[in-house]
């Protein structure tokens, strides 16, 4: 049962990368980039449980941190930006 | 007593797969970015929150329940915040919700330009 529910969110990671690929504009990149890096800690935790060893939930707390923390700076870094770069994107 | 929790374990695991499915393709289908930043938030917090809860049931009480909800509580605060932060950074933007799609008129007139 583990494994089904791994390989449904190794799924929708790769949606997640298509998306991320095909975006149109700048922020739908954003979006499939913050999506997959949640599905990230789900899989680790995941992994956690299938590979019976306790480390991995210490590296999905440190990767829920780090993911939210660049999500905010890459957004207030094209909010501060030139207007321009946005622009091009859309 | 331990199928029963075995098979609320893997009820709550398989209902969270779904829902991660669900958004997942909605991330990719839907027309516009706000639908999509609707699909890909709501169905996140609440595919993660089943998903954790159903490893909660296996691993019992202990240090491992105790992580997993850190990270239950982290991810529900931390998801909604950087939804709204995306959502406000495309408005001021100036990126228009278009329900006919963004995609058909973007790449209408990508083709049109040389």
């Amino acid at each position: 049962m583990y494994s089904l529910t791994a390989v449904t969110l190794l799924v929708v990671m790769s949606l997640a990368l298509i998306r991320a690929f095909k975006g149109p504009t700048l922020y739908d990149r954003i979006l499939a980039v913050n999506n997959f890096g949640t599905k990230t800690v789900l899989l680790l935790a995941i992994i956690d449980f299938i590979a019976g060893r306790p480390d991995f939930l210490d590296i999905a707390i440190v990767y829920a941190l780090i993911n939210f923390i660049s999500i905010i700076a890459v957004l207030r870094f094209f909010e501060y930006a030139q207007n321009q770069t946005v622009e091009e994107e859309n | 007593m331990e199928i029963m929790l075995d098979i609320i374990s893997w009820f709550f695991l398989v209902m969270g797969s779904f829902f991660c499915l669900t958004g997942g393709v909605g991330l990719l289908r839907f027309p516009d970015f706000y639908s999509r930043i609707h699909s890909a938030s709501l169905t996140d917090t609440l595919g993660a929150s089943l998903i954790l809860i159903g490893l909660m049931f296996q691993a019992g009480w202990g240090i491992v329940s105790a992580k997993l909800i850190m990270i239950l509580v982290f991810s529900l605060l931390a998801g909604t915040t950087a939804s709204h932060a995306m959502a406000k950074a495309a408005h001021k933007s100036g990126l228009k919700p278009n329900a006919e799609g963004n995609n058909k008129q973007q790449s209408r007139e990508s083709l049109s330009k040389p």
